[in-house]
């Protein structure tokens, strides 16, 4: 039987390939400075979807929050093929915490309307927080099961998969709908697809196309301009090419609990992580150097 | 969330399984009786399970003065929906200000369900926690003691502090090994408080078909010296070089991740950002270059002796001690001079 499945996907700064660039004078962090790239535990969430469907017949809805740049990484689940996709995207929605994004999302998928599973990443490389999982399934009233490596399969509307509870693993069976959070070692992810990336490479959301038209229209009216984008949308949306966009309007979102109001958790203080380089004891790598090391961590008590 | 509850007990939430306590719970337990007492408020710890009011004497011993037991057959084995259940029960009854879990895997599926069932704050895999007054820049307002919650963030290369002013219970999850466990006091006075909560069947969400858990085998948690070995170390033949070390200091064996990824040694040696946080006595790295990722998990080390011929290598800015040189040549000589003291 076929299933409906939601994804929900994240572009990120790459947080593993930190250069010296990217550091400012202060010790914060050059968030432009950084590639942004698709969450890489998102990206295993998305090919268990893309496999369930495969497998069993349904379609993917990729869902991302994000600026309008955000677009990118719903660009790469059309190449990686799937079959819907949604940019959420909303000046205040920004400076959410886990909290807000979870009850944005949770929003955006009651919106979505029919789903039997939705899938995330465990965690997102920018945080590491692995909440909005969780709590994304608590606000939609639906179990989750996190740490997934492994689905087993689907029977009806029974789900059974082998999940990491970090010293081994357990098999547990649930009922659908729920929520699952995917980590890396679920799958080897498909890569783009050639001729999806034919078709898709014009995809664009209305957020991009605004963007493009700021700088190519500059000397028409605002209304000219409007109308000009709303011809270009329509031309994408006919050949399938328009990323839909919605605001916080469109999924119907309580604006007290998005954003920076919607956030119990603030940032208070941010510090670099800054080499010390003074204060260790140089020993000559010599027998005499060794063994006066060895005895004055014995004389304060370190060994013995 | 519940109102601000300045007078509001400091939670632990104390992880077990089977009938025995994770030491994280304990560990947490000796950070928050330091947090408890700065606010001059009793500490509290939450007991869910079958069986396990045994535990809470131990729980007591570790500073706690309240153990709130709830014991129910729905409670044998974890599952999110029963346990959560259990959470938002009591801390709406009891209004706790502060509520800590350990940043496990169980403790990072049941933290944030709980967060979100009650509109609370919630912090991830904090390192450390502290209490201080905080003014609200963007309000000019002062709020009193809060609990800084401080997490290393962005792949480990920044490290944030959070705060959480009014929308309270201020909940985190403490990464485990970072709190020291403190010395159990026999004797201590203590109550423990039996406490029954409704749990439902719809509660138990899914099914267990099959459960595999290895023992925990290397316990570099407990290791007052741990000696570990990183790429430098070069093959698995040399790699026994750090095991002779540790054989010879009575330490654990531990390593970095390109040791682990190069085969050189198993997996549950692992320590750093995706294996164990350690803080022993005396850590040795050897051959090891001390990426942040590594360096979070053990810079908290008492003392550090780094062995690398790089003198530039990034280890060296954590080290109390530091030896330029070829490990193959200092470590031999290391076995001896601590021979020749025994």
């Amino acid at each position: 039987m076929p299933y409906d499945i939601v994804v929900c996907v994240k572009q990120v700064p790459d947080t593993a390939n930190i250069t010296a660039q990217a550091m400012k004078e202060d010790g914060t962090i050059n968030r432009s400075a950084l590639p942004a790239i698709f969450n890489p535990e998102d990206l295993h969430a998305l090919e268990l979807g893309l496999e369930i469907r495969d497998r069993y017949g349904g379609r993917v809805t990729a869902l991302s929050m994000g600026p309008p740049k955000a677009a990118e990484v719903l660009r790469d689940c059309l190449y990686r093929g799937a079959d819907r996709t949604i940019l959420l995207t909303d000046r205040r929605a920004a400076a959410s915490d886990t909290l807000a994004t979870s009850y944005i999302l949770s929003q955006a998928i009651r919106t979505i309307g029919r789903y039997d599973l939705v899938l995330c990443g465990r965690q997102a490389i920018d945080g590491d927080t692995a909440q909005v999982g969780p709590q994304c399934a608590e606000k939609l009233g639906i179990p989750q099961i996190t740490y997934v490596e492994q689905l087993i399969g689907i029977d009806g509307r029974t789900v059974r998969v082998r999940r990491n509870v970090g010293r081994g693993w357990e098999v547990v069976e649930g009922r659908l709908p729920l929520l699952m959070t995917v980590i890396d070692t679920a799958n080897k992810p498909r890569p783009p697809s050639a001729k999806r990336m034919m078709r898709y490479k014009r995809a664009r959301a209305e957020a991009e196309l605004a963007a493009q038209a700021r700088q190519s229209l500059r000397d028409v009216s605002a209304e000219q301009r409007q109308a000009e984008l709303k011809r270009q949308a329509e031309a994408l949306r006919s050949q399938g090419l328009l990323i839909e966009q919605w605001d916080l309007d469109d999924i119907d979102a309580d604006l007290s609990r998005c954003g920076l109001a919607g956030s119990p958790t603030k940032v208070f203080r941010v510090q670099g992580i800054v080499l010390t380089k003074e204060g260790y004891t140089q020993i000559p790598p010599t027998e005499e150097g060794i063994r006066r090391l060895i005895h004055e961590l014995v004389v304060d008590r370190t060994l013995g | 969330m519940i109102r601000v509850n300045r007078q509001g007990e400091v939670w632990v939430f104390a992880e077990q399984e089977d009938g025995s306590l994770h030491d994280v719970a304990l560990e947490l337990c000796g950070k928050a009786r330091d947090l408890a007492d700065r606010l001059g408020v009793k500490l509290g710890v939450v007991l869910a399970g079958q069986g396990v009011c045994r535990l809470a004497g131990r729980l007591i011993s570790y500073g706690a003065d309240h153990v709130y037991v709830v014991e129910h057959d729905r409670l044998a084995s974890y599952q999110t929906g029963p346990y959560a259940r259990v959470l938002c029960h009591l801390i709406r009854k009891y209004e706790p200000q502060i509520v800590l879990y350990g940043a496990t895997s169980l403790g990072r599926d049941l933290a944030p369900r709980v967060a979100s069932e009650m509109r609370a704050g919630m912090t991830a895999d904090c390192t450390d926690l502290e209490i201080q007054d905080v003014v609200d820049p963007r309000t000019g307002q002062l709020h009193e003691k809060l609990m800084l919650q401080i997490r290393p963030a962005f792949g480990g290369n920044i490290v944030a502090t959070i705060v959480n002013y009014d929308q309270w219970p201020q909940m985190a999850t403490v990464r485990e090994g970072v709190m020291p466990l403190k010395e159990p006091q026999d004797g201590r006075p203590g109550k423990v408080i039996r406490e029954s909560v409704e749990l439902d069947e719809t509660l138990l969400a899914l099914r267990l078909i099959e459960r595999h858990v290895e023992p925990r085998k290397v316990n570099l948690k407990a290791a007052r010296v741990i000696v570990a070995g990183g790429g430098g170390v070069g093959s698995k033949e040399d790699f026994q070089l750090i095991h002779e070390l540790a054989g010879a200091i009575g330490g654990a064996v531990g390593a970095s991740r390109a040791a682990v990824d190069s085969g050189f040694i198993g997996k549950e040696h692992q320590v750093g950002q995706t294996g164990t946080t350690v803080r022993p006595a005396l850590y040795i790295a050897a051959g090891i270059s001390g990426a942040v990722q590594h360096r979070a998990g053990m810079e908290e080390s008492a003392k550090i002796i780094a062995i690398n011929t790089d003198p530039e290598a990034p280890i060296f800015s954590v080290a109390h001690y530091g030896i330029v040189g070829d490990l193959k040549k200092v470590i031999p000589m290391m076995v001896k001079a601590i021979k020749e003291k025994r």
